[in-house]
């Protein structure tokens, strides 16, 4: 058992001691940032190997447009580098610094967050803290909006900028199912009546790793312990109904749960294919886009569980050794700008939700952000409800561990 | 025209301990040697040994002149001895005048002219952009033996070159080899199986056992 | 220069996969620099009998390793012992080169479309003949024991063993020899089976050892079509090496060796299988039975090849309707609206892979073509005539790639070479050159050495007689060489994946990333990019030779 969790441990249980010191490390912040025009020069010609998830469509031709726009404006080559798995990202970065290389890093920016983030930060892998000293953070409120400067309970320090946030959905295909289950507990007393209309993607895809988690905030009745790091009798102790709920549900899942889809667009081919009634989604626009692309019939409808759902940010992040660190930067502040978060937002592209405040801009710029899409696919700010916080990043890593070791080979 | 002398002076080739030629012997220009065999007998091997391709699965010594030079171990191409095998082998990516025009030497100047006027003595005008494929066995042989010519050898191999053909064109184009061969002054071997061929030639006769 | 050649050629393809292999086991027993590891130790290997279903893991690997081509060689075998010769043979064997080309990735996409509960096969079931209104709840692709992922394999691999087997089959002569079982009284198809299925066997051994060894250590076929809870072997150990934990390199090094064991171990297998063949067979023969089993052998061999075509030509369907489909609701066999809209969301991303995806292919087809071309004109030179011995070009395909290319990683860590487009060309190239040498080596032994000597009595040199004579009148075997070594560089995925870190993608690579993100219309649209251009490639190199020859009878003899 010890030896299993040698095999399957990701990053260190501990790191709010190891926070302390990288508040430390901020000191080495380069003077370039007091300077933003001397940056614009310094990125000319620069290209920025963008390390992001490459597994949504939508978000690459989106990264394409951006990278054409970065072109035209400063001259810098946006390189998007798919990873099936941010942790992919990390492992490079760590290896580089294992192998002794501190200045020439093939990872320029980062699209993540939670314990990829936490596992950087904590072993001074991350270049910074600057994305406070962008011109556009300003546009965040970051005093309004707390959750821009922290990250699974992880404060951010500076050395991530926010990107976009994204919120647990659930939708379902209103031609065979009319009430859809309300609770992570009517999920489980609707499949035991309609087996094999429902599943989730397996560990440690992200939103599978999310269901997970949102069941465990329901069933544990939110307990607090789910907001400090993980022990072994916390964890024990807390996910106990966890494991109950899965094994009484996985036989009531498509296929017997002998098969668990590998992403959100997995999910999306199920029900589109009409194999499943019930999925669910980490973009509150997913079913939206999804019926205006007629991957999904018109019949789709989405909605979210009572008490809430899981919501986060995700943000940029440059690694210490980034060779390409001004360019970098540039490109974040360039993504956060009211332009590049209106195209991502709009439901054609990539269909997000934005960072901004939009309530602070000005009339002009607030009906770039059209909220009012009467859609019946669509779910209305107000319907998204309460947003429930990540826990620790510490629980990410362990329950994927658990759920591989419990589910994985049967 | 040269007038070259082909000797081939204590060549011996033998196969596994085995000897199978042993020659020894003067060409003059314009004369031509048969040398007559069982198949097996080594005929061709010797042939090969002359032009410069003999297999190493054979021992062979002994010597091969042009003119009193030795040029036994010089590279076939190096060698000039032209070669008449029983397939004309005209190269089939070439024009009959691609084909004539690569076995000009370099520095040969007003080539087309050569060419022409070669074509001309073998009863073919006009042949220079045909393709090789088209051409009758008989039209064949003549372009072979043109080409032949035309890269100015100082002697002649000739490996039962018309063994292939029917009897009454062997005798037409026997002819005009060996005429052609006798006029240029070009010393030749001639390797065969027919009686008619080495009576059509006329000189001294090798026969291997 | 030439004599070199050989011996340059042997260290290029020798040396990295042995030295690869050698350096990839080190991390499995504790040594591994990097981590500052240093010491002999047996912990990788605890960790990796403690991973859950790593058993079950190892015995998929193992089955698809002795069942694929087991089914594969059966079905080869009765096909030709019941229709060679025949007017089916002779369409089949024009189309084996196209189906060869096909690339694995793009066939098991299109099977997966096929056969899948929503794929075109239970659409065209659906509702009439089975009832469905919604597709059935069965674990058909992806399935626990690899049964989808074998019946992609088998259909990739029928037509390479199929052309193996045509390739060495004149050298045993088979008309004479079926002609005289004939007259003893043997039917045709039990004929071939007694006398020429025996000799033919040994001559493609070489080959069925590559498909035991590719099978059992497939990674993007069993990305597409295996099993995942728990994955096979080989896709663990990728999983495990990709990991952010670099820990875990000692769990994934182990993980290698065990995959070098398991494909051993099926090979240990198909050997003790040989061994009861060919005793089975000797029974056989010496039971002088002149026709049972006949009708049998004869209708399994008849249907084998059509059943084969039938669904690859029903996966390229699958792919195509999948790439310029609108909406398209199950149960519906056509979908409601057709469009472009997939190629032109496509366009953009397209754009870099194909260009990665060509130079590749290009330079280490190039290098390929020179180095064989240079190693075969050494041998041809008569002073020393030895052959480069076969099983050094079927090393890049004895070993699994997982291993070797983990090994080439490691050293490239150890020298901190960052990955490149010259390190993807180089590990490419190990793969292309076994398949140049092998389609360019037959017609280079057997064009006629006379061609080269009349050439030389005429007094050309050396490099004229090698310029104006042997190239010309190798072009087409050439050009097809050339075609073959591009559309193996196109079909790779490890090497891409592992050398270009991500980095240098191609159109394989992306495509099989996006097994898992993207919708069935997209992943068409590459997959159709992937299996259209090497199938460009097999036009370009039959046309080509038609058209420059169109004037020269005789080159049209000559191949």
């Amino acid at each position: 058992m010890t030896l299993l969790r040698r095999v399957f441990r990701l990053s260190p249980k501990y790191c709010l001691t190891l926070l302390l010191a990288t508040a430390s490390f901020a000191a080495a912040q380069p003077n370039e940032l007091s300077d933003w025009s001397t940056l614009e020069h310094q990125a000319r010609g620069q290209t920025v190997y963008f390390n992001a998830w490459g597994g949504e469509p939508r978000v690459n031709s989106y990264i394409n447009w951006a990278a054409e726009q970065l072109k035209q404006r400063y001259d810098i080559n946006l390189q998007h580098v798919k990873v099936a798995d941010t942790a992919e990202a990390v492992a490079k970065i760590v290896a580089q610094r294992q192998a002794g290389n501190d200045t020439n890093g093939s990872v320029d920016l980062l699209w993540i967050n939670g314990e990829n983030f936490a596992a950087l930060k904590q072993n001074d892998l991350l270049f910074g803290p600057w994305a406070e000293q962008q011109p556009n953070f300003a546009l965040v409120n970051a005093d309004r909006y707390p959750e821009m400067r922290e990250d699974f309970t992880v404060a951010t320090d500076g050395f991530e900028s926010p990107w976009t946030r994204s919120q647990l959905i659930f939708y379902y295909d209103s031609q065979w199912l009319d009430e859809p289950p309300r609770t992570v507990q009517e999920i489980l007393l609707w499949a035991i009546n309609n087996p094999g209309q429902f599943t989730y993607p397996r560990p440690p895809a992200f939103l599978g790793t999310t269901f997970l988690k949102q069941a465990l905030l329901e069933l544990s009745n939110y307990d607090a312990a789910l907001y400090a790091p993980v022990s072994d009798s916390a964890f024990e102790r807390v996910t106990e109904s966890l494991w109950e709920y899965l094994d009484a549900l996985h036989p009531n899942l498509l296929r017997s749960g002998r098969y668990f889809p590998a992403s959100a667009a997995d999910l999306r081919r199920l029900m589109g294919d009409g194999e499943t009634s019930l999925a669910l989604a980490f973009n509150p626009n997913e079913a939206l886009l999804s019926v205006r692309s007629g991957e999904l019939p018109a019949s789709v409808r989405s909605y979210v569980l009572q008490g809430g759902t899981i919501g986060n940010v995700s943000f940029l992040a440059i690694p210490y050794n980034a060779q390409h660190k001004a360019a970098a930067m540039l490109t974040s502040n360039f993504l956060l700008s009211v332009e590049a978060q209106a195209k991502a937002s709009d439901p054609d592209s990539m269909g997000s939700t934005t960072v901004i405040a939009v309530e602070d801009l000005t009339l002009n710029d607030r009906s770039r952000f059209s909220d009012s899409v009467n859609d019946p696919a669509a779910l209305s700010a107000k319907e998204l409800g309460h947003k429930l916080q990540e826990p620790h990043p510490s629980w990410t890593s362990s329950l994927e561990r658990a759920w591989i070791l419990r589910y994985s080979a049967r | 025209m040269s007038k070259s002398i082909l000797q081939l002076r204590d060549v011996i080739i033998s196969l596994q301990g085995k000897r199978l030629v042993d020659i020894n012997q003067r060409v003059a220009a314009g004369e031509i040697l048969t040398v007559m065999g069982p198949s097996g007998s080594g005929k061709s091997t010797l042939l090969a040994y002359i032009a410069g391709f003999i297999s190493p699965a054979f021992q062979a010594s002994g010597a091969v002149l042009i003119d009193g030079a030795d040029i036994t171990t010089r590279p076939a191409e190096l060698r000039q001895i032209g070669l008449l095998l029983q397939d004309p082998l005209l190269f089939p990516h070439l024009s009959i005048g691609g084909n004539l025009r690569f076995a000009l030497p370099k520095e040969s100047s007003n080539k087309s002219e050569l060419i022409q006027q070669g074509l001309d003595e073998i009863g073919l005008s006009g042949f220079e952009e045909r393709d090789p494929g088209t051409l009758s066995g008989g039209q064949q042989s003549r372009v072979a033996l043109l080409r032949l010519l035309l890269s100015a050898p100082r002697a002649v191999l000739l490996d039962e070159p018309f063994a292939k053909l029917d009897t009454e064109l062997r005798q037409v184009i026997r002819n005009l080899v060996f005429d052609k061969l006798r006029s240029s002054g070009l010393p030749t071997i001639l390797v065969t199986h027919d009686q008619a061929d080495a009576e059509a030639a006329g000189g001294v006769i090798h026969t291997l056992a | 220069m030439l004599r070199w050649a050989s011996y340059i050629f042997i260290m290029l393809l020798a040396a990295p996969i042995l030295l690869g292999t050698l350096l990839a086991s080190l991390p499995a027993f504790g040594y591994f620099p990097p981590l500052d590891s240093y010491r002999f130790s047996l912990d990788a290997w605890r960790q990796l009998i403690e991973v859950p279903g790593i058993t079950q893991s190892v015995l998929i690997s193992l089955l698809c390793g002795v069942l694929t081509p087991l089914i594969a060689l059966t079905l080869v075998f009765l096909y030709l012992a019941s229709a060679s010769g025949s007017r089916l043979d002779n369409w089949i064997r024009r189309l084996i080169s196209p189906l060869l080309s096909f690339p694995h990735a793009a066939a098991a996409f299109g099977l997966a479309f096929l056969i899948a509960p929503s794929g075109l096969l239970s659409r065209a079931l659906s509702p009439g003949l089975s009832g469905w209104e919604r597709p059935p709840d069965l674990l058909i692709v992806n399935d626990t024991w690899g049964l989808s992922l074998m019946l992609g394999l088998v259909v990739k691999e029928v037509p390479f063993l199929l052309l193996m087997s045509l390739a060495a089959l004149p050298q045993l002569q088979p008309v004479p020899r079926i002609a005289v079982a004939r007259s003893l009284g043997y039917r045709p198809t039990i004929a071939w089976l007694k006398v020429i299925a025996p000799s033919l066997y040994p001559l493609v051994r070489l080959p069925v050892f590559a498909v035991i060894v590719f099978a059992s250590a497939t990674v993007d076929v069993a990305l597409i079509l295996g099993p995942t809870l728990p994955p096979t072997l080989s896709v663990r150990v990728l999983a495990w090496f990709n990991d952010p934990n670099m820990g875990l390199r000692f769990l994934a090094a182990a993980g290698a060796l065990a995959q070098l064991a398991t494909s051993l171990l099926a090979v240990t297998i198909w050997l003790a299988l040989e061994r009861i063949c060919r005793l089975l067979w000797r029974l056989y023969l010496a039971a002088g039975d002149r026709n049972t089993g006949e009708r049998v052998a004869y209708i399994l061999g008849r249907t084998a090849m059509p059943a084969v075509l039938l669904i690859i030509s029903g996966s390229l369907l699958a792919l195509l309707m999948n790439a310029f489909a609108g909406p398209w609701r199950y149960p519906s066999i056509l979908p409601s609206t057709w469009t472009l809209q997939h190629w032109a969301n496509s366009y953009q991303d397209l754009l870099t892979p194909l260009f990665n995806t060509l130079t590749v292919s290009i330079c280490s087809t190039l290098i390929a073509l020179m180095l064989v071309i240079a190693t075969l004109e050494s041998e041809g030179q008569p002073a020393k005539r030895n052959l480069t011995p076969v099983w050094i070009l079927y090393l890049p395909l004895l070993i699994p790639q997982v291993v070797f290319l983990f090994g080439i990683i490691v050293l490239t860590e150890f020298g901190r070479w960052q990955a490149s487009m010259s390190l993807v060309v180089f590990g490419h190239l190990l793969f292309v050159i076994p398949y140049v040498f092998l389609s360019l080596s037959a017609a280079y032994r057997q064009l006629d050495p006379r061609w080269s000597q009349v050439a030389a009595t005429l007094g050309a040199s050396q490099s004229k007689t090698f310029w104006r004579v042997r190239v010309p009148l190798l072009l087409a075997p050439c050009l097809t060489a050339v075609a073959i070594g591009m559309a193996i560089s196109i079909s790779l995925y490890l090497p891409t994946q592992l050398l270009g870190a991500g980095r240098i993608t191609t159109i394989t690579s992306e495509a099989v990333a996006l097994t898992s993100g993207a919708s069935r219309n997209l992943i068409s649209v590459w997959a159709i990019v992937q299996l259209g251009l090497p199938m460009l490639g097999f036009v370009a190199a039959l046309s080509i030779p038609r058209l420059v020859w169109r004037n020269r009878i005789g080159m049209q003899e000559i191949r």
